[in-house]
């Protein structure tokens, strides 16, 4: 039940990044997809009664908190140039 | 009985959360249901007796990363078109391969549970019965054209070094 769980939350989180056009909720749908990740790593690590998954979900934590807190100043810079969120609007290195 | 009960509401609770950060309008309302979906599963690791994990969940994700993202939004707060249209053109193949996701992952946990076989019926017993056996297939075709090969190299050089095909074939796995 936790594994679907788990995958669900995945799921969830990738269409969430897919369709929604917000740069913000795109970031808290990755982070979602993380979350899903840490379920499925502590529900294999209970199962197989070993502690590396519950290693790798400290892992996960950095690897979290220093992706948002990189993203998040990113995000901030580019609203400052084009004071908008959709992210269809940053297209200048199209061809 | 009561753990069940309580594992059962968290991760109903963070999978509800989860899917109103999908159609929720504006961030703040999509951050406070990704908090929610946050704490319901610091609930569920609680449940599960990884006490460390649970804390850490709380005050790393919650703590620190929603704080900070809440604080981005209150910053921000740009009234822009992302409001009145939430979803981009991708909707539909977004959808599509979300469900096909789904749907493999479904198949593959059907496939992992003890009672899988049972429960499929007839059709579903042949089909896993050849499934298992494709593995069996690969390797007696593989012995049938380099056992020959091994069984030489066994009986004029002596044994087969660690390592080749030949002591593979050969070695009783």
């Amino acid at each position: 039940m936790l594994i679907a769980t788990s995958a669900a939350l995945f799921a969830l989180g990738l269409l969430g990044v897919i369709v929604r056009r917000n740069v913000l909720v795109m970031l808290m749908c990755m982070e979602l997809m993380l979350n899903g990740v840490n379920l499925s790593l502590v529900t294999f690590a209970q199962q197989t009664a070993s502690a590396a998954g519950a290693v790798l979900v400290f892992l996960v934590f950095v690897v979290a908190t220093a992706e948002i807190a990189i993203a998040i100043p990113i995000v901030l810079l580019l609203v400052r140039r084009k004071d908008v969120l959709d992210l269809d609007a940053y297209t200048d290195l199209k061809g | 009985m009561i753990e069940t009960l309580l594992l059962w509401l968290f991760a109903g609770t963070a999978l509800v959360a989860a899917a109103l950060m999908l159609v929720l309008r504006h961030p703040m309302r999509v951050a406070l249901a990704l908090t929610a979906t946050m704490l319901s599963l610091a609930g569920v690791y609680a449940l599960l007796g990884v006490h460390v994990i649970a804390v850490f969940q709380v005050l790393i994700y919650v703590g620190a990363v929603m704080v900070f993202m809440v604080y981005a939004i209150m910053l921000l707060d740009v009234r822009d078109r992302s409001f009145t249209r939430r979803f981009s053109r991708l909707l539909v193949p977004g959808i599509a391969a979300a469900l096909l996701f789904l749907a493999i992952l479904a198949h593959g946990l059907w496939r992992a549970l003890p009672g899988a076989r049972r429960r499929g019926g007839r059709r579903a017993l042949r089909l896993a019965a050849f499934l298992d056996r494709i593995p069996e297939r690969v390797l007696a075709a593989f012995r049938a054209r380099f056992g020959a090969a091994g069984r030489r190299g066994r009986g004029g050089a002596g044994r087969a070094r660690s390592g080749t095909t030949a002591s593979w074939i050969t070695c009783r796995c």
